[in-house]
């Protein structure tokens, strides 16, 4: 017995969707709550959204256990640096070290799917390839059309380059968040359950839930 | 008479004039489509005076639901009817189909459809083709003999029971039926029953959601219940709309006014000299 | 790749008050190479009936060909033109008929019925009819149409209205889309006109 396992795989797909809106003094993230397998709901509290230092903030979909090894490894990188440097990590740092995390397992890859968003030093706001908004998981297909019709952002090769915000108040972003959710889950059966959205802002974080479909 | 030369329209029966083709496709590397499955839940039970059918009303490709409200409770016959799950296009063809034989059994003998001829007319065309119409169904109705229930499986094995689940969701309506069915239900009680296992489903099996469709049958009489719960209605919608921030660029438009269509009136003897 | 994504198509259809819209996009490609930027996916079965056909290019006109033929065929029986329901009942059972060898053809179906009722319709390859009172999609952008005219449908919109949205639907869908494109075709049928127009869309 040579190949015991043919059709083992080492990934899961656990569904879901994350969205992220930039402003110009906020910034959004939301992701729905529901963990699934197959035509199996796990849990529809689960949440996928990590506070990975004071003012970022990460969503993640894909394989919930590649998830949770990455947000550890992150957290246990952004300690080390605490201790070093005596501060909290920038946005685009945290954006930088995330983008070599994920490369570093180039050839078994973290089955995961990041939106990172947080404000920077001077509140406003960062996003991994700095733009206005973005969206991953199983639903951004249908998501991401949407967001593009209301958010359009200028293109990022454009000289001189043109600011990314959108245009959106941070009460127009959250309703923006919510009906991209409601419509995602009418469609799309692993978005559903819950929407957790977290808003950043000069004030602090503040987070808001959502009830959706749960079938 | 020798094979018309022109495309006239079929006497029926399948057609695999593409077969070849679509097989060397396949060789040469592409993938085979994915067609529409009603995902399903879909159960019946025998209560004390008849029998009732249920099911859910999502229809998916994929992960995607392509059909939020779609029936799955088929007619059959006055006093039958058939809950289908498995690939949308062949649960209503092979029903549709089935239910025009009954039709023309009943203006030939003048009697009431039996439940057992459209399970035998099923179950023949299943096997016949050995799995690959893939439709699998619960059919129940009441007739001369009283209430019946039976399940059809793709390969045409059937089942008789006094309750019974099919579909992606048939595990979790029949974890209900299991606790909860007793023999000579009322027909609130069934009506109840049969909607808890349907909830059961539409909540934990993705495959299955949106509305619950019931439909009761007893002797003489049948109720066609259509989205008899609509547990899931959509959560959000913006109270203020949204605007469309650039219109859209036409580049030509054509418009083509409609001719009014004139009736004709009849009026007194037309022609008559 | 599936044969489905070979041409490239995105297709929708939506209902307004007492009016429809059905809208394609103009790109036909070979897999990734565009071949022609003034594709006519939708065509005119009579006044008031429409149908589009994503998929498969040449079997889509070969369907076409077949439904006019059986089209001319019904009004000769029949004098009159048919009504969507019975239309719709004659591609799926078309369809059906290669059930072990499909048609890579997956059509919407729009026209005006009785009381010029708007109906709209979509099938699968095989034949599964699929009737929605608000919107149906198809094509290679039919995840990102799913979404768009998810967001943006409302119910009961006059003509104008109606086209707005359903260009806008199309043309953020196609641009997240590689296999469709170039701008759209859209006919907004109300029970006195007919008005087509085409629509300016990235070219890329």
């Amino acid at each position: 017995m040579t190949k015991q396992h043919a059709n083992w795989s080492p990934y899961d797909n656990n569904g879901g969707s994350c969205v992220a809106i930039a402003g110009a003094d906020y910034c959004v993230i939301a992701a729905d709550t529901r963990m699934s397998t197959g035509y199996n709901i796990l849990t529809r509290e689960y949440s996928k959204i990590s506070q990975l230092a004071d003012k970022c903030v990460m969503a993640s979909s894909g394989f919930q256990a590649d998830v949770k090894a990455l947000q550890k490894v992150l957290s246990a990188r952004h300690l080390i640096y605490q201790h070093q440097h005596n501060k909290q990590m920038s946005c685009p740092a945290m954006a930088q070290l995330l983008s070599n995390t994920l490369y570093y397992k180039r050839f078994f890859p973290y089955y995961s799917f990041n939106v990172l968003g947080g404000l920077d030093n001077e509140g406003t706001l960062h996003l991994p390839s700095t733009v206005g908004y973005s969206s991953q998981g199983s639903g951004s297909t249908l998501i991401t059309p949407f967001l593009d019709n209301q958010l359009k952002s200028p293109s990022p090769l454009l000289y001189p380059p043109v600011d990314a915000v959108t245009p959106l108040s941070e009460a127009e972003a959250v309703e923006l968040v919510k009906t991209v959710f409601a419509s995602a889950t009418e469609r799309d059966i692993y978005t559903g359950d819950k929407v957790e959205i977290v808003i950043l802002n000069a004030s602090g974080i503040r987070r808001e839930y959502m009830d959706l479909r749960k079938d | 008479m020798a094979k018309s030369s022109i495309d006239l329209p079929p006497k029926g029966g399948f057609s695999f004039d593409l077969c070849r083709r679509n097989d060397m496709l396949q060789k040469k590397g592409l993938k085979p489509q994915s067609f529409l499955k009603t995902g399903t839940t879909i159960v019946g039970l025998i209560f004390e005076d008849g029998v009732i059918l249920g099911a859910d009303t999502r229809a998916t490709e994929g992960p995607i639901v392509a059909d939020k409200n779609c029936e799955k409770i088929h007619y059959m016959a006055p006093n039958i009817y058939c809950c289908g799950a498995g690939t949308a296009a062949d649960t209503e063809a092979v029903t549709d189909m089935v239910s025009s034989q009954l039709q023309l059994h009943r203006y030939h003998t003048g009697r009431e459809s039996r439940v057992v001829t459209a399970l035998t007319l099923l179950k023949r065309h299943l096997f016949n083709y050995q799995g690959h119409v893939s439709a699998a169904l619960v059919l129940g109705g009441v007739d001369v003999t009283g209430p019946h229930l039976h399940t059809i499986y793709p390969h045409g094995s059937t089942d008789t029971l006094p309750f019974a689940t099919m579909g992606s969701g048939s595990l979790a309506a029949m974890s209900v039926f299991e606790s909860k069915f007793k023999e000579g239900l009322t027909r609130d009680e069934g009506i109840k029953l049969v909607c808890e296992a349907i909830l059961a489903g539409v909540f934990n099996d993705l495959g299955s959601g949106s509305n619950v469709d019931v439909c009761v049958i007893t002797k003489g009489h049948k109720e066609y219940l259509r989205n008899h719960m609509q547990p899931n209605p959509r959560t959000y919608v913006n109270p203020k709309g949204f605007t469309f921030s650039k219109k859209t660029e036409v580049l030509a438009t054509t418009i083509t006014p409609l001719k009014e269509k004139v009736e004709v009136i009849e009026a007194g003897d037309a022609m008559e000299e | 790749m599936s044969i489905f994504e070979y041409n490239g198509s995105a297709l929708v259809a939506m209902v307004g008050k007492n009016c429809f819209a059905i809208a394609s996009d103009r790109r036909l490609g070979v897999q990734l190479q565009t071949i022609a930027t003034d594709f006519q996916r939708i065509s005119k079965i009579h006044d008031k009936l429409f149908i589009g056909l994503s998929g498969l290019a040449t079997d889509a006109q070969t369907l076409y060909q077949r439904l006019v033929f059986r089209h001319k065929l019904y009004q000769l029986r029949e004098e009159r033109d048919m009504k969507p329901e019975t239309f719709a009942s004659l591609v799926s059972a078309l369809l059906y008929e290669k059930r072990f060898g499909p048609y890579f053809c997956q059509p919407v179906i729009a026209g005006l019925g009785d009381g010029d009722k708007p109906f709209i319709c979509t099938m699968d390859s095989i034949g599964a009819k699929e009737l929605a009172k608000d919107f149906v999609v198809a094509g290679t952008a039919s995840e990102s149409l799913y979404g768009a005219c998810e967001s943006m449908f409302k119910p009961d919109m006059e003509a104008e209205e109606l086209f707005e949205t359903i260009s806008q639907a199309l043309l953020s869908s196609v641009d997240r889309d590689c296999l469709s494109g170039w701008g759209g075709h859209v006919y907004v049928v109300t029970p006195t006109e007919v008005k087509e127009r085409i629509l300016k869309g990235r070219m890329d």
